[in-house]
């Protein structure tokens, strides 16, 4: 029974992409969009109830599909795995991308490839599940290959746009974007592939719990050789610094595959496999890698946060929130706070689909504009939206009450209680700085004056549907921080118990306070600036943005750009000196060197062929002679 | 006194006088004649060396190849004449048809 569902939660995504792919070429067909959502709704009913089974029962659910890869030592079972960390990260993934589904019957309403988008995105669904729930590293690369290619396909969905130079859009075209995207995340994946060969080497298995099993045993450099290389793939599928340009860059996809990607069926995939490989990431042995990706997440957390504050393009202001939510949950991951990372994790993945949603609706409104100084006063029209965004960023800011704050919380209690306390700080004014720069973006496009008038826009609300499919992503954005304690209940036994010290439970409520007055100040410092109307009405400050400083974070601290400087133009030199140099003139010129001569040869032994019986004696004659010779010869030799 | 050796070297003279015609001449009938010569300077050969040996193999053998060289004659100036017949020539250089 169980063995079943557990099958029909990943495989009714499957089915999906296929039958959306059936009539991929054809125009749009809306049942394709509705038979893709109700699927993927069974695939979510599935993993719920799984979860219901798993929090009443307690049990691991195992299957093996099949023998997959059987070759002497090497021995592969396809099996799949439901426990409790697997488990939440199906429902997250099911409820997000079902909401995703019927999000995009009404955002591609009018996209001529609408049955092509279902069938990606459902395949992108699948590819995360498979990754989610495979018992073994192999099916965890598969699963995680296979959200990099559909993550290719869907930010490049509209490969059709031109190139533009990078003044112009920083993305540059959704096919750059793509390629961006994939490649970045090959470099970090080979990373992962050697960290996956050395945990085989020296275990013999590819299973989890057989590799786990084997890990005390293990030389302290093999452990920690190991880690850092998995860790390297994490970095790159969870767009951690340096190969975090792609994410933002991927805003170039239709917006619900952005609310795919950063809440659901990629970023999350790097803090899983932090989570899931927590045996190996919580050994002492390790402890400085560890470390080393707490101070990374805390880097990434206040770098892309900063950039945040001055980007004007609404998807990229919520791509950045992405990147410093994903630092929060790698800071709590490295201190060894492995269910409050996931826990962040699934309340960031409501909230975050939430934003994203609700960013879509305004670009659909605003007719693919996405500067934010064109907005204003939107409220009026869209109220609905207007809700929705903003109870997306009081949860993204961490106010009392909302999914956010007791995630978010509890990890910059984690940092103070590990006594890290410059972690601490900067989680903490990074919190100010989220408040900050999440406000202002919703008080630029919904509040003030109404500056889209003077541009001629018409803004109009989103189709009735589509609201009321989000709002399950609202309400969890609220409540989900409720469930918070017994969600540790339902983790511990996986998952290795973490608890605050005495101390730091003592001034929970002081440190808690403190979040909120900072994040209070940012939200408010937002209000003043960008809200307000009449002669207080925001202005854009040419002089400010002259600054420095803003060049600098404008320009993403000039990265992109560095790494076209020093990374992909002398690669693309490089390269053309070995095409044209290397490959031209040696490989190339010794193939044809030797078909040129064949051809030569072959050409002047043809005069041969005169078709005169006496020429074939005179030559039959030299040959036989010169086969006395040889024979002669050789036995002289011999 | 004629030992083996000059039988030998006669021999070796026959042959190249064939092999000279086998590889000069033009017309067909001429190949013919050549090779007959050279067929013959091998039997001399043999029967020089059987005699030396006191071995009468060697003996046998050129008489096979006698018997063997006339059937030969036979069927080759046989497919001469039809070869005459349709070309009208049996010079070498006009029947030239499988030019490469």
């Amino acid at each position: 029974m169980m063995e079943n569902l557990v099958y029909i939660a990943l495989f009714a995504p499957f089915v999906s992409s296929m039958f959306a792919a059936l009539f991929g070429m054809s125009p749009r067909q809306t049942f394709v969009g509705v038979v893709a959502s109700l699927l993927l709704f069974t695939s979510f009913l599935a993993s719920a109830t799984l979860a219901y089974h798993i929090m009443t029962t307690g049990e691991t659910i195992h299957v093996t599909m099949m023998e997959w890869i059987s070759a002497g030592d090497l021995f592969i079972p396809f099996g799949f795995i439901v426990d409790q960390i697997s488990v939440t990260m199906m429902v997250v993934v099911t409820l997000v991308s079902t909401v995703v589904h019927i999000y995009s019957n009404g955002y591609m309403d009018h996209d001529k490839s609408f049955n092509r988008f279902f069938s990606y995105l459902s395949a992108f669904v699948f590819s995360m599940m498979i990754l989610v729930m495979s018992d073994n590293f192999a099916g965890l690369f598969i699963g995680w290959e296979g959200v990099g290619v559909c993550s290719w396909l869907l930010i490049g969905f509209w490969y059709h746009k031109p190139d533009q130079s990078r003044e112009d859009n920083p993305s540059i075209s959704p096919s750059w974007a793509a390629n961006e995207a994939f490649i970045v995340n090959r470099i970090a994946d080979l990373g992962m592939l050697v960290g996956i060969f050395i945990l085989y080497w020296n275990t013999g298995s590819l299973q989890y719990e057989e590799v786990f099993k084997a890990l005390p045993g293990l030389d302290s450099t093999i452990l920690v050789g190991a880690a850092i290389f998995l860790f390297i793939g994490a970095m790159g599928k969870s767009a951690q610094f340096p190969l975090h340009t792609w994410l933002t860059d991927a805003m170039e996809g239709p917006t619900p595959v952005s609310a795919l990607i950063h809440a659901a069926t990629m970023v999350t995939a790097g803090v899983f496999l932090v989570i899931r490989v927590n045996p190996l990431f919580g050994m002492d042995e390790v402890a400085g890698v560890s470390m080393f990706i707490a101070s990374l997440g805390t880097f990434v957390a206040f770098y892309a946060a900063s950039m945040a504050l001055v980007e004007r393009d609404l998807k990229r202001i919520i791509a950045y929130s992405t990147l410093s939510q994903l630092g929060y949950m790698f800071a709590a991951a490295g201190l060894g706070a492995y269910w409050i990372a996931l826990f962040h994790l699934a309340a960031h993945a409501f909230f975050k689909a939430l934003l994203f949603l609700g960013g879509g609706n305004v670009m659909h409104a605003m007719h693919d504009e996405l500067d934010i100084f064109k907005m204003g006063g939107l409220k009026k029209v869209m109220r609905g939206t207007w809700i929705y965004m903003g109870i997306a960023s009081v949860a993204l800011a961490g106010l009392p009450v909302f999914a956010g704050f007791y995630s978010k919380d509890a990890i910059i209690e984690t940092a103070f209680n590990e006594g890290t306390y410059i972690i601490w700080f900067m989680l903490v004014l990074t919190a100010g700085m989220t408040a900050f720069y999440s406000f202002r973006q919703v008080f630029l496009s919904f509040h003030g004056e109404e500056r889209y008038k003077a541009l001629g826009f018409h803004p109009h609300e989103m189709y009735k549907y589509v609201l009321v499919a989000m709002s399950p992503l609202a309400i969890l954005a609220i409540s989900a921080g409720w469930y918070m304690e017994e969600y540790k209940e339902f983790i511990y036994g996986l998952i290795p118990a973490y608890e605050m010290s005495h101390h730091t439970h003592h001034i929970a409520w002081l440190l808690g306070t403190l979040v909120v007055i900072v994040a209070l100040s940012g939200i408010a410092l937002a209000y003043f600036k960008y809200a307000r109307k009449g002669a207080n009405a925001f202005k854009q400050d040419k002089e400010k943005e002259k600054s420095f400083v803003y060049k600098l974070l404008k320009n993403q601290y000039y990265v992109p750009i560095a790494y076209e400087m020093f990374i992909t133009k002398p690669y693309a030199m490089i390269s053309e000196h070995l095409w044209k140099d290397i490959d031209m003139k040696i490989v190339d010129a010794s193939v044809d060197g030797i078909a040129n001569f064949l051809y030569r040869s072959g050409d002047s032994a043809r005069k041969m062929q005169t078709g005169n019986l006496s020429n074939y004696l005179n030559w039959m004659a030299i040959g036989s002679v010169l086969l006395l010779v040889i024979a002669a010869i050789s036995a002289m030799l011999g | 006194m004629i030992g083996l050796s000059h039988y030998l070297i006669v021999s070796a003279i026959i042959f190249s006088i064939g092999l000279v015609g086998v590889l000069r001449r033009r017309n067909l009938l001429m190949l013919f004649f050549a090779t007959e010569v050279m067929l013959n300077a091998v039997n001399i050969a043999f029967a020089a060396i059987s005699h030396y040996y006191n071995d009468l193999t060697g003996q046998m053998f050129a008489f096979f190849i006698v018997a063997i060289a006339a059937s030969e004659v036979a069927v080759g100036l046989g497919l001469l004449i039809v070869l005459y017949k349709k070309y009208g020539s049996l010079d070498l250089d006009d029947l030239a048809s499988m030019k490469g």
